[in-house]
């Protein structure tokens, strides 16, 4: 069991977790930040996925210890002042969910790819998501919900 | 068979509503509840001062000072957006505007009880139950307004939850009429309803309520409920079915702190702080288990079926009818089926507190009453110690009937002394939770001149009877349904028997359409008279333009129909084959859609689709491999199933019916898939494909891989 400070959506956050712990496991199970979910533990679904420094990885597949020296971006971080990122809320606009329990991760590889490819077209969102499983099967609203971020995140930039 | 798979549901228990309870729980306002199977007509304004409240409710509405309007049933969602349409219709009939209402669902200390939500009952059960609840609350409101102002009822406008004098001067909230007031409204189910060419509120696209609570991941799924003090589990498992302990070293997990091991016969769980460490405590535990030997595999899995088939009802006594000559050219041909799994994306969750005696549970399950039943007789307590939660869950599919790990965690949290939250990994919930069934059908018909069908038979061992009576026009169907010893445990799953039996009879069809030389469009339409399926299949082939272009051997279109549960569905596909390598990709799917009022056109298109991408991975790829008691791919790594890039292109129509009452639409749309995408195949190679999957990406033991998927 070690001490260490973590920085999680912009805040420092001191855990006592090992060092081979999951990221996952101590975001959900010690800091009660439940919005990461878990659905394989393997790698295998996208559930778990958070931002480490903008990126997206699997937290079920990270340990804690390398999730030290990076920010951490959870589901909880996206919402600032109230205001819902373009992501969240094109996946609200085109009802991109059914039971919402892929909704976090989706919405946090789908942030990572328009970082990455701001005007992604439809065959890459479908390659950039691919990793990500939803089992409701809303896979073309969540395509339809990529393309509507994008459009308006490009919108807003050329104001 | 069907029973079991169905529910597993109790006799019906008599609710009893605690007067006190109700009255800690709102004080005050109008309280309208309905009945089941009663005689009553109703009762308005029965003051709840002086009378029991009804014994046997079946779901009640309540209406605050405040304008709240709180709705109680034992319907659970799960994903199909079963909140917002029944509130919706709650709307309409109350007259009152959409989010003053709140759901209180699958809460089994607060709601009347319920079978629970399978068998796409929710829609044309509870949405008329609640519909007049809502609506006789309505007229208690009316007449509590009448009185006030000294009125004719009749005379009343009722409107955006107010109710107003014909000439406007007066007007009052539902809420300012419920204060001061303790009533009680009983109502056995006799008021009259709006037709669903008036709805307003219901009928439209309205969005899935709480919707930002899933895009900020503040929503609390069974899984993310936490207590104070509460620690977390873990099971440690036998490595296969049919197993007996032969021995266990716990020693060294002990040595660990703050763990706590949890033994009872053949049960071995670990209880520790954190999740971690239960987790690396259970790791340590040495357990020897005896697996029976000599249990089947997927190589001998539909010789077992039928072996162990027992007889079913309406098995001919003699030869079958299809053989006699009168019945023309005969064909027999078999379809299977392999085991699949539901894969919730949450596995199953609970978490578990001992209060005073009574038990707690929040956890995932479709059916709440049932699993506090199971609560009930595995702790031997009285059924008011036991209250079942059931937070919005991450999907069931037919798969969350059982309360497997609510009973874990109680008794986790019970030999702990606090409470207990228990999360199963993937390959806990592959293994024992329980699947879809798998099956084994022969059908054999008789064909006269012109492609009549003379004879039918369908005969499906293990899944089911779901589906399998022919929709299509023939005299004397024999349509027997025997179930076989299963060797894996295997439950509901959305559609139940139904997609087996549709892919079995409408590839069937497919086959005696080409044998007739005839089109299977043309095939179906001269052996349908049933006007709701010949609307679905007409207006899926004119929206496909089936027949425009001919199949080639790089590109099939398939067509397949059916119905069930209230519900009409017919499905084109079109493929795409690699003629080098065989595979196949599922390019466009267009699927027409009938089961009466639509509710919410956008919750049904969302379900539809669903039940689509689904059904793919059904069809194509998904099926467990098992042997000797063990399953061999319980991963998401070696377990297939449908991801973005296998989605196809969907197209749906959807046929509003205002003048048929809704029908559930959560299950049949995933029961056309497979056999549209196998009669393309066959249309592009004249290769037959009658086992699900149609096209593993290896071949699954006992089956001929006929395609590969791309």
């Amino acid at each position: 069991m070690a001490t260490r400070t973590l920085s999680i959506n912009g805040r420092a956050v001191r855990v006592d977790a090992p060092d081979d712990e999951t990221l996952l496991s101590v975001l959900r199970n010690r800091l009660n930040l439940t919005g990461t979910k878990y659905g394989c533990g393997e790698g295998e679904c996208g559930a778990c996925t958070v931002l480490l420094d903008g990126k997206s990885v699997r937290s079920c597949q990270t340990i804690v210890s390398q999730a030290a020296a990076a920010k951490v971006t959870t589901i909880e971080g996206l919402e600032q002042n109230g205001r819902l990122s373009a992501v969240q809320q094109a996946f609200l606009d085109e009802g991109a969910f059914q039971c919402g329990y892929c909704t976090s991760g989706m919405i946090m590889q789908a942030t990572d790819l328009l970082q990455r490819e701001p005007q992604s077209t439809e065959a890459q969102i479908v390659t950039g998501m691919n990793g990500n499983l939803c089992r409701c099967g809303t896979y073309p609203r969540i395509v339809a919900a990529v393309q509507r971020a994008a459009h308006s995140v490009q919108k807003a930039g050329a104001r | 068979m069907n029973s079991i798979l169905e529910s597993s549901a109790n006799k019906l228990q008599h609710f009893e509503l605690d007067r006190r309870t109700f009255l800690r729980l709102f004080g005050g306002g109008v309280l309208v509840c309905m009945t089941e199977g009663s005689t009553l007509a109703q009762e308005s304004g029965r003051g709840f001062g002086g009378h029991e409240l009804p014994k046997e409710v079946s779901a009640w509405i309540h209406i605050a000072s405040n304008d709240k309007v709180t709705v109680f049933t034992g319907k659970v969602e799960c994903g199909q957006n079963i909140r917002t349409s029944l509130a919706q219709q709650v709307a309409d009939e109350l007259r009152a505007p959409f989010d003053c209402i709140t759901m209180v669902m699958g809460d089994t200390d607060l709601v009347p009880w319920d079978a629970g939500t399978f068998g796409s009952m929710s829609t044309p059960q509870m949405g008329p139950r609640l519909r007049t609840m809502a609506a006789a609350a309505r007229q208690t409101l009316v007449q509590i307004a009448a009185k006030k102002m000294g009125c004719d009822p009749t005379s009343l406008r009722v409107d955006s939850g107010k109710i107003s004098s014909t000439d406007g001067k007066q007007s009052f909230s539902y809420g300012q009429l419920t204060q001061g007031e303790k009533l009680v409204s009983t109502v056995s189910g006799a008021v009259p309803l709006m037709a669903a060419t008036d709805w307003k509120v219901a009928g439209t696209a309205l969005p899935k309520v709480n919707g930002r609570d899933f895009v900020t991941g503040k929503h609390q799924y069974p899984s993310d409920i936490s207590l104070p003090g509460m620690m977390f589990g873990k099971i440690v498992r036998p490595p296969g079915y049919n197993a007996t302990l032969e021995s266990v070293n716990t020693s060294d997990a002990e040595k660990m702190t703050g763990v706590k091991i949890v033994r009872d016969g053949d049960f071995i769980g670990v209880v520790a702080a954190d999740a971690w460490t239960a987790e690396q405590a259970a790791g340590k535990i040495q357990a020897k288990w005896n697996v029976a030997a000599g249990q089947p595999s997927n190589s001998n899995l539909f010789e077992w079926l039928k072996t162990t088939a027992a007889p079913a009802r309406g098995e001919p006594a003699a030869a079958s009818s299809a053989q006699s000559p009168e019945n023309g050219a005969t064909l027999e041909r078999r379809y299977t089926v392999q085991y699949i799994a539901h894969a919730p994306l949450e596995p199953r969750a609970a978490v578990a507190q001992w209060e005073n005696g009574k038990l707690t549970v929040w956890t995932g399950t479709q059916r709440p009453f049932g699993v506090k039943d199971e609560l009930v007789s595995a702790f031997h307590i009285a059924p008011d110690q036991v209250r079942v939660i059931q937070p919005d869950m991450g999907s069931g599919y037919g798969g969350k009937h059982s309360g497997e790990a609510a009973i874990e965690a109680a008794r986790l949290a019970k030999a702990a002394g606090k409470p207990v939250r228990l999360v199963w990994t993937r390959e806990e919930e592959f293994t024992w939770a329980y699947l879809r069934p798998a099956a084994l059908m022969e059908l054999k018909a008789g064909l006269g001149p012109g492609g009549t069908l003379l004879s039918w038979e369908h005969r499906t061992y293990n899944a089911g009877n779901p589906g399998i009576g022919t929709p299509y026009r023939v005299s004397s169907p024999l349509t027997p349904a025997p179930s076989s010893k299963s060797p894996l445990p295997q439950g509901s799953y959305r559609g139940l028997a139904s997609t087996a039996n549709h892919f079995a009879r409408e590839s069937f069809m497919d086959e005696l359409a080409h044998n007739a030389k005839m089109d299977p469009l043309a095939f179906r339409r001269k052996n349908l008279s049933n006007e709701r399926l010949l609307a679905v299949l007409n207006a899926a082939a004119e929206h496909f333009k089936w027949g425009a272009v001919q199949s080639s051997p790089t590109r099939g279109f398939g067509i397949a129909c059916g119905t069930d549960k209230g519900d009409y569905v017919a499905t084109c596909a079109e493929v795409a084959i690699d003629r080098a390598t065989r595979k196949i990709r599922v390019v466009r799917v267009v699927q027409a859609w009938e089961s009466g009022a639509i509710v919410n056109p956008d919750g049904l298109r969302n379900q539809i689709m669903g039940a689509i991408v689904q059904g793919l991975g059904g069809a194509l790829f998904e099926a467990i491999r098992f042997g000797n008691g063990r399953l061999e791919n319980p991963h998401f790594a070696s377990y297939r199933l449908p991801r973005f890039s296998d989605a196809p292109k969907i197209e749906l129509v959807l046929l509003d019916r205002k003048d048929l009452p809704s029908a559930g639409a959560g299950e049949i749309g995933i029961v056309g898939v497979a056999p549209a995408i196998g009669n393309a195949i066959f249309a592009a190679t004249g290769t037959r494909v009658r086992n699900m999957p149609m096209a593993p990406d290896e071949a699954v033991p006992g089956i001929e891989p006929s395609m590969l998927h791309a």
